[in-house]
């Protein structure tokens, strides 16, 4: 019935091994995430030695020294002890030792984390917070996205690390993506960076975790680690203008005669809002509504029809648009490839 | 005037024998009374009041989140409950209960009257109470004149800068920064008077170092209320000028500070979570010795680890903000800090492990609560280590390992210990004995149920799970947990339930206690159960830390020990 911390640990671990998990900490898939992992077995390896034997010790006594109504003819008090400075000082000295041991190993982990040095090819991208959605941006490229965050794969050999530097428009946020790194707050009026490096491709999910107003939960996280080419494809990709589809230019129309562009940006267009994502390549993107649901063309249709349908909180409100612009800018979006 | 008091007493009964107390009578003597023991009690049912509300506000969040993308309550209820939910726990259940304890023992077991300030002690119970409902009332006249009320949705730390006008529009922010504020002005009013009462009316003979475990805890818990309510009074005061003034001490758009909130909040919050903790431990160094029949372990250690303890704890609050970005000397600072911390809390448990050794260990309701609070207090010290482990927290800081890490605390150790001190103490409040058939099923379910909860809500928070979200995407396999986690909470609501059923039950049918039910030492089991008004008919005068040891066991005093206290009682071979 008593579940120790050892074994939380362990039933984590075991249902990992499964891969249902996909933002289990302790399935670690980049350089900070690993070295808190190892770090976090020491930790618990300690931590579980003490739990058996102190709650060994504490059932050794209540059962040992119970008291037995047959057994105990005698009115008699026990023996009473008042104390040993002997006794309490080895209770001092050895936790004393745990603690300097502990505290040795976290300051290493802190100091190689937050003081790794940035190898001149790093990526670099700007991680905005917004009530309640992520804007990535890559200064060097010229890029501006939101929710998914690409960054190129890193082989351990040759280490291509991407750091974040972090703000927030708002309120205070949080970025986490278990299994890259440890999470760091993203707050306003302040800039505070970070580094990911996914060794293996692939995608890992994570999400806000600094309470941040009405829809905090849905305010979810996805980086793809992309292999060298996959990532220079993608970067050339979200370098190009905007896709002009001719067959689409009423949907164009009604976007950009209403209130959308005042929040949107789509690149080479009069649309320059910078208060929502950017919508220049909205339909490579897989997730809307901050990775909440799937870019289908039917998700697309009830988030501009009533945003709240999908997110209620969302600070995007509805356009009331009639069923035929909504239509023809759904039509539209989905062509911005 | 003590020879007086009970031919008054007498012959008042006899007077008013014929006719009851009208009801008005009787709430006009609740509500005007300085007596220790009736606002010590008033604090009590009001904590016991806001548990019940506060706990059905936790089912309500432990059904929405059962399962992924649930519909239960919407998001915007959600983030008031968790609000409400936890400034109430703490604000107006752990402080009010406990210093409800604190109100009517501490007069007791020191040998005195009443607390110093008698007056002082009713303004602050009612300061504290008119808080609670300032809090509530926000469900009403949050939104302001024009609009439905509403709760505050702020999270209980209330981070800068989601309190400020833009974010945080209507009054239900303003209900919470007034409770809370009115709360602190209560706790000021409270722990001043328990230092107060302590320093200056303790009995004849009862020299500090004499000084029942129970009564030195909470000293030391009150000396700390005095550092850590002030960044609190002073933050909430700064949030109000900010919202209504126009200034910026955390408006971020004008070049204010967040992280000064967090620094403000948290130079109160971590010392609050010792100030609560404390008074667990203060009854746990009564209770326990009683149940093993042995004096408490090492006593003078257990001074030093609560003295070494509340100083610490001052150091230690930017544990909270491991993530907050305040570079690695900083981190590493507060990592030794909050490690060092749990020197002190060991030697806690170990003297307590020492007076169990050798002892009769006695089964009551009220120990089975104590044993429970020592092994759950062991685990959620474990998992405060890890957290205390910076890099470890940048994984699991405000995730639910967390939210499993201080429930673990608030309810494995400090409401445990609570029922434990209810069983203990009921029969002196009320002169009838708790069922202890009824405890043992109360015991036992919320065991259960606490251990179903509390023990898989660890599991989910090292899978990613965030606090504080409302609802959760199905791909992340947290669902299965959160069951487990949800169906624990109704257990825990059941067993509660039972024990509410058992105070009032036992109130009318509970067997008769007597002055001394437990056989124990201290002084509060030296007058009648209930105690008079007047608490002792004569001042005590006592010889050693144990008065009614000393009395039972003539032929073999406390006294003749407590000058070499150090050493075995009798020859060495005896010895650990």
């Amino acid at each position: 019935m008593f579940a120790s911390q050892g074994w939380c640990g362990l039933a984590a671990i075991a249902t990992s091994a499964v891969g249902a998990d996909p933002t289990n900490m302790f399935a670690p898939a980049g350089t900070p995430a690993n070295s808190i992992f190892s770090l976090s077995m020491l930790v618990l390896g300690v931590t579980s030695a003490i739990f058996v034997i102190v709650s060994g010790i504490l059932i050794y006594v209540l059962v040992r020294y119970r008291w037995r109504k047959s057994g105990d003819k005698s009115e008699q008090e026990p023996h009473q002890i008042y104390g040993s400075n002997q006794i309490e000082l080895s209770w001092t000295v050895i936790p004393v030792l745990i603690v300097v041991m502990l505290f040795l190993a976290t300051t290493r982990v802190i100091y190689t984390t937050e003081h790794a040095r940035k190898p001149a090819d790093a990526l670099d991208v700007t991680v905005i917070g917004r009530q309640f959605w992520w804007e990535f941006s890559y200064p060097k490229l010229g890029i501006v996205t939101a929710n998914e965050l690409h960054v190129p794969v890193s082989d351990p050999s040759h280490p291509l690390p991407t750091y974040l530097t972090m703000s927030s428009a708002d309120t205070d946020h949080s970025f986490w993506v278990p299994r890259l790194a440890g999470k760091t707050d993203v707050i306003p009026n302040k800039v505070n960076t970070m580094w990911i490096d996914p060794q293996a491709p692939g995608l890992y999910l994570g999400q806000c975790a600094q309470y941040c107003g009405v829809q905090h939960a849905k305010m979810l996280i996805r980086v793809y680690a992309d292999t060298p080419q996959e990532f220079a494809a993608w970067v050339a990709h979200q370098q190009q203008p905007a896709v002009e589809d001719p067959r689409v230019a009423e949907g164009r129309d009604v976007f950009m005669h209403n209130a959308c562009i005042s929040c949107h940006t789509i690149r080479g267009t009069v649309a320059t809002g910078r208060f929502g994502p950017d919508l220049t390549h909205l339909a490579s993107r897989d997730t809307i509504a901050s990775g909440s649901v799937p870019n289908t063309p039917e998700n697309l249709h009830r988030f501009i029809e009533n945003p709240a349908n999908l997110k209620p909180g969302v600070l995007m409100p509805p356009m009331h648009l009639n069923s035929h612009d909504l239509d023809a800018v759904t039509a539209y979006l989905t062509t911005l490839k | 005037m003590a020879t007086q008091t009970p031919a008054i007493e007498t012959h008042n009964a006899a007077a008013s024998k014929p006719s009851r107390p009208l009801w008005l009578e009787v709430l006009h003597g609740w509500v005007t009374t300085v007596d220790h023991k009736k606002i010590g009690l008033m604090y009590i049912g009001y904590a016991l009041f806001f548990l019940v509300v506060a706990g059905f506000e936790a089912l309500l969040m432990r059904i929405q989140l059962a399962v992924p993308n649930n519909h239960f309550v919407s998001p915007q209820v959600f983030n008031g409950l968790f609000t409400v939910h936890g400034t109430t726990m703490v604000f107006f259940v752990g402080m009010p209960i406990l210093f409800g304890f604190g109100n009517y023992l501490i007069p007791l077991m020191i040998g005195a009257r009443d607390m110093a300030f008698p007056r002082l002690n009713a303004f602050s119970f009612w300061i504290s109470a008119f808080g609670g409902i300032l809090l509530y009332y926000s469900y009403i006249g949050g939104s302001g004149l024009y609009g439905a009320g509403s709760a505050p949705d702020v999270g209980w730390f209330a981070y800068a800068p989601l309190t400020s006008r833009v974010f945080s529009p209507g009054h239900s922010t303003d209900y919470w920064t007034l409770a809370v504020l009115l709360s602190g002005v209560g706790t000021i009013g409270t722990a001043l008077n328990i230092v107060a009462t302590t320093i200056s009316m303790r009995c004849p003979g009862m020299k500090m170092s004499r000084l029942p475990l129970l009564v030195w805890l909470y000293l030391v818990t009150s000396c700390m209320t005095f550092v850590a309510v002030g960044p609190l009074t002073a933050a909430q005061i700064m949030l109000m000028l900010d919202r209504y003034a126009g200034s910026h001490f955390f408006d971020t758009q004008a070049g204010g500070s967040a992280v000064l909130w967090m620094h403000f909040f948290w130079i109160f919050g971590h010392p609050e979570v010792y100030i609560l903790v404390l008074p667990a431990f203060a009854f746990a160094n009564e209770i326990i010795p009683v149940f093993s029949r042995k004096a408490i372990f090492g006593y003078p250690a257990m001074v030093a680890a609560s003295v070494g303890i509340g100083f610490i704890s001052l150091g230690v609050w930017a544990h909270h903000m491991f993530t907050v970005g305040l570079g690695p000397g900083a981190n590493t600072f507060f990592v030794l800090a909050t490690m060092v911390i749990s020197v002190p809390t060991g030697i806690k448990i170990f003297n307590w492990l020492a007076t169990l050794w050798g002892g009769k260990i006695h089964f009551t309701v009220s120990m089975l609560f104590a044993i429970g609070f020592l092994f759950q207090f062991l685990v959620a010290g474990l998992t405060g280590i890890m957290l205390s482990v910076a890099p470890f927290d940048w994984q699991l800081g405000n995730s639910y390992f967390v939210v499993a890490h201080f429930h673990y605390v608030l309810v494995g150790a400090i409401l445990f210990m609570l029922f434990s001190a209810f069983y203990y103490w009921y029969p002196k409040v009320t002169g009838r004995m708790l069922s202890e058939h009824l405890g043992k099923w109360h015991f036992w379910l919320f065991v259960i149920g606490f251990h179903l909860t509390f023990d898989f809500m660890h599991i989910p928070g090292l899978l990613g799970m965030p606090r504080r979200i409302y609802t959760y995407e199905a791909d992340r396999g947290w669902m299965i947990w959160n069951m487990i986690v949800s169906s624990g909470a109704a257990i825990q609501a059941v067993a509660t339930l039972l024990f509410v059923f058992n105070m009032v039950w036992s109130y009318f049918k509970g067997a008769v206690a007597g002055a001394d039910p437990w056989d124990a030492w201290t002084l509060e089991w030296s007058t009648t159960s209930p105690p008079p008004a007047y608490n002792f008919a004569k001042t005590p005068t006592v010889a050693s830390r144990r008065p009614l040891w000393d009395l039972k066991h003539p032929e073999d005093p406390d006294s003749n020990y407590e000058t070499e206290q150090h050493l075995p009682r009798s020859s060495q071979e005896e010895s650990l």
